[in-house]
């Protein structure tokens, strides 16, 4: 058996490379704008994204949400179109288009037919340096975000505890502030706040120009250059995060609000990519993660789902493409009739077991299995290729690192993994957050009263 | 619908035309057990999507057993007269293959993406037909799932927006199988047993109720040959019957549900369409106007962008069977509540009187034909088309009229069909919120 899934595993690297034809193509305008093009022609149509190296984590005290209260006014109009032109025009040339904010970045897209392309380049370059602020747009806006806030957070219990969770696992590290902002920094923010993180922060040289799709490099290139090429590049002034110090003991917070089903969080501690001096380290968690969670196959659902039955859900996470050292993250509801203690327990035994005992050959097989085909159903959508470039290139790694990803866990030993386990997943390091149901007072009549302050923390 | 036509028809509003050729090629045969194969061949990358859409849906479940199509198409992986639930997903996972069963109120869909080369696909394919063929219900298993099914529905009941969705499609379609949610309720759940998902299975999981979709790396003698080794040992057995059509509120109803959230959830509207509806694609047009059009849409832009109201507001049809919902919603805070469903059904009833602009449906068609390409440009979107064609019947030139669909609509069709088709004082009003005290 084990000696078949190693051919396995062989042969798909095979069918891997012979997929992997298209390569991506990169340049630098002058104005210092990198322009990265991955050719796919397997439909007529394009992606173009933007990544601006700005979010969550370089936003000062005071000023949370900042990056993403921006992004909702970068749609607000230029000096050339009005408020939502972008938006319009876009629709109209059959596109779709939306933005997102993250702790590492801010991103913009635009998915369109592929003779299209210059009017997303067009639109993009006028915003990156032409962008209005207006007070009215502003306040609007504002309060937009602010119901998104509600929507997000403060009427989710999961969201809340999360958010907790990460105020009680960073001490100092700006990833302990949540991206949409805290509330009170919402309602304090002003537009001149606004206007000063635009200029500081939107500029060609710091930003990642990403395209897939049915184009043609020095096509995209000579566009590039045509659209964005003007714009100025500004002095980008160097970020200076603080560093987490290392955690000496457990942590531990939890959250009491109306809800019906408990929650636990838990979370450790561990390297980034490029905090990774060793280099397998990481590729060593992200083997672990999948071992532990990786499909119904795992150790979590064959043991604690359907062995244990303690758990509905319970899952294990890592991402190590981050700009700052990250949190190797658990998380899961209790089955109906046990504690969230239990399934803590349940957890931790888990834990145990990989730094005993090494991970069995086929186990680990198998997840490499999934690993390598899951990056070949990944070449199904122009999209997520772009996301994959332009996540590497903000967070400061090479886009080139995507070549050897499916090489590098390959080649991750059960060693490893125990090795991961026994330096990271320990008891010093960890931090646990609970959520706690209140009743929930439910009435179907017509009750008046106005919903005042919200009191969840 | 010939190629030409639609070449023109592109030609007169965009002025481009290189990429009308990109239609996918929908082949369709049928097995002798009934089974209806729908496959489009694509060997650009080196995948297999396939799809089994039953007509096995939550409008099957028997009355006083909610719920019970969707544990049904769940319990599948979790046992066979072979394998038990952890040897399936072993065998599943160790060749990188997905696997997953998801039911709707019309269909049951269960379907695996696969590496084409017959090392991942054959052995595949063995594991999924198992799981078609001879599934066991365990009763263990089902115990299990039952209880982590009274926990999500549990879990259900702290998010507003989850309650309002319960309650609004209870109130829109009262004693029509479509009341209640495919994952059922507390009471339908506890009573469910291993032999009434088993009768289930067997009256549904036949040939006559069954479609087959491929997308992907295979020529069309592979494909026939895939479909008869997964499904051709399917019984043809009995189409399942007519689901009874929805019928129309005589009045309206409003339904306010006290609950301790900061945002309130506001949630109307009626029964709208069927799938293969004649004033589909007016309503579907018009709605693009009204409020299916992100942030483009009147809605969007009188309460979002003008006044700052909400975060997502939004109108749409969803299509089935029988007539599907039509919904207008948004959240926002308490105190903007009363303001913002005045403004929806302000809006609603402007759309119904005047229509759109002739500017807006220009601008709409722009959108939706110019946006053709998107629609299928992975292998995952096209099968989602051969999915929604094979399930409700539409025709195999479904994609390549699209977009002379969407043309030939007017401002009139628009009008006619709204005023016909939705009844603004017999909307089901329902809000969530308010109990913050």
């Amino acid at each position: 058996m084990k000696l078949y899934l190693k051919m396995l595993i062989l042969s798909l690297l095979a069918v891997l490379s012979g997929a992997c034809k298209d390569p991506v193509h990169e340049m630098t305008l002058e104005n210092g704008l990198k322009v990265i093009v991955q050719e796919d022609h397997r439909s007529p149509v394009v992606v173009s994204q933007i990544w601006y190296k700005i979010g969550a984590i370089d936003e000062p005290e005071g000023l949370t949400g900042i990056s993403h209260v921006l992004e909702h006014m970068m749609f607000k109009g230029t000096k050339r179109y009005g408020p939502g032109e972008f938006s319009r025009i876009i629709a109209e040339n059959g596109g779709r288009e939306n933005a997102f904010t993250g702790s590492d970045y801010t991103a913009y897209f635009q998915q369109l037919e592929k003779s299209r392309l210059p009017i997303a380049f067009e639109l993009e370059a006028d915003r990156m340096h032409n962008l209005v602020l207006r007070e009215q747009d502003f306040q609007k806006e504002r309060d937009v975000v602010i119901e998104e806030r509600r929507l997000r957070t403060e009427d989710s219990p999961q969201s809340l505890t999360y958010e907790k969770f990460m105020t009680t696992a960073y001490s100092v590290h700006p990833y302990k502030d949540p991206i949409i902002g805290w509330m009170k920094d919402l309602e304090a923010l002003e537009l001149a706040d606004l206007k000063e993180w635009y200029g500081k922060w939107y500029a060609p040289n710091n930003a990642t120009l990403v395209v897939v799709g049915d184009v043609l490099p020095r096509e995209v290139f000579a566009l590039a250059e045509k659209y964005f090429g003007e714009i100025k590049p500004r002095a980008v002034q160097k970020r200076n995060l603080p560093i987490e110090p290392a955690q000496t003991e457990p942590r531990y917070s939890e959250v009491s609000v109306p809800a019906e089903i408990p929650y636990l969080l838990l979370g450790y501690h561990v390297p980034n990519a490029s905090s990774d001096k060793n280099d397998w380290k990481t590729p060593a968690l992200t083997i672990l993660a999948g071992v532990l969670d990786g499909g119904t196959s795992s150790r979590f659902t064959r043991d604690i789902v359907r062995g244990q039955q303690l758990a509905t859900s319970v899952g294990a996470d890592y991402s190590s493409v981050a700009r700052a050292p990250t949190l190797f993250l658990f998380d899961g509801t209790p089955a109906r009739g046990h504690t969230v203690s239990e399934l803590e327990q349940a957890i931790y035994q888990q834990i145990e077991k990989v730094k005993t005992s090494l991970v069995d050959e086929d186990e680990l097989d198998r997840v490499k299995a999934q690993v390598v085909a899951g990056d070949v159903f990944g070449r199904d959508s122009v999209f997520y290729q772009a996301m994959r470039i332009g996540q590497l290139e903000t967070v400061g790694l090479d886009h080139r690192l995507l070549k050897d990803y499916v090489k590098r866990l390959q080649s991750v030993t059960a060693e490893q993994v125990r090795e991961v386990a026994r330096e990271y997943l320990v008891k010093t390091n960890l931090t646990r957050t609970v959520l706690n149901p209140l009743p929930i007072n439910k009435k179907s009549a017509n009750a008046a009263g106005k919903g005042g302050g919200h009191g969840a923390h | 619908m010939g190629l030409i036509k639609q070449l023109m028809g592109l030609c007169l509003v965009f002025g481009w035309s290189s990429w009308a050729e990109a239609t996918p090629k929908i082949e369709y045969w049928e097995l002798e057990n009934g089974v209806g194969v729908y496959f489009v061949s694509s060997h650009d990358l080196p995948i297999v999507q396939i799809k089994l859409v039953v007509d096995a849906g939550s409008a099957r479940d028997p009355i006083d057993m909610k719920g019970l199509a969707s544990m049904t198409a769940g319990m599948l992986e979790e046992g066979t007269q072979k394998r038990n639930a952890q040897e399936i997903a072993t065998a599943f996972e160790s060749l990188g293959v997905e696997f997953g069963a998801s039911v709707n109120q019309d269909m049951a869909v269960l379907g695996i993406r696969s590496l084409s080369d017959t090392r991942y696909l054959t052995p595949a394919m063995d594991v999924f037909k198992e799981v078609l063929m001879q599934p066991s219900f365990p009763g263990p298993s089902l115990e299990r799932e039952k209880q982590r099914t009274l926990v999500v529905l549990k879990q259900r009941e702290q998010s507003p927006g989850d309650i309002a969705d319960r309650v609004f499609n209870q109130l829109v379609y009262g004693d029509h199988p479509y009341a209640s949610e495919p994952i059922g309720d507390a009471v339908s759940v506890r009573a469910m047993t291993p032999e009434a998902l088993e009768k289930f299975y067997r009256q549904f999981y036949v040939g006559s109720n069954t479609k087959m979709t491929i997308v992907g790396d295979l020529t069309t003698s592979k494909a026939r040959r895939l479909a008869v080794t997964l499904v051709g040992d399917l019984p043809k057995g009995e189409k399942a019957p007519a689901i009874i059509p929805v019928e129309m509120p005589k009045k309206s109803i409003q339904r306010h549900i006290s609950f301790p959230s900061t945002q309130s959830h506001i949630q109307l509207g009626q029964p709208g369409v069927i799938r293969n509806d004649p004033d589909y694609f007016p309503l579907f047009v018009g709605n693009y106007i009204l409020g299916g059009g992100g942030l483009v849409s009147r809605l969007a832009e009188e309460i979002r962008e003008k006044q700052g109201l909400a975060y997502s507001v939004y109108s749409y049809f969803s299509p089935l069977k029988e007539r599907g919902l039509f919904t207008m919603g948004m959240q926002t805070r308490e105190s903007q509540r009363d303001k913002a469903l005045l403004l929806l059904q302000k809006e609603l009833q402007q759309f119904i009187d005047k229509g759109p602009t002739e500017a807006e449906l220009v601008a709409a068609k722009k959108h939706l034909t110019g946006g053709f390409p998107l629609r299928i440009d992975s292998n995952k979107s096209i099968s989602g088309y051969l999915t929604v064609i094979g399930f409700y019947d539409l025709p195999l030139t479904y994609l390549d009229e699209f977009n002379d669909r969407i043309e030939s609509v007017t401002v009139e069709q628009i009008k006619d069909a709204f005023r016909r088709r939705l009844q603004p004082d017999k909307m089901i009003i329902v809000t969530v919120g308010d109990g913050r005290k």
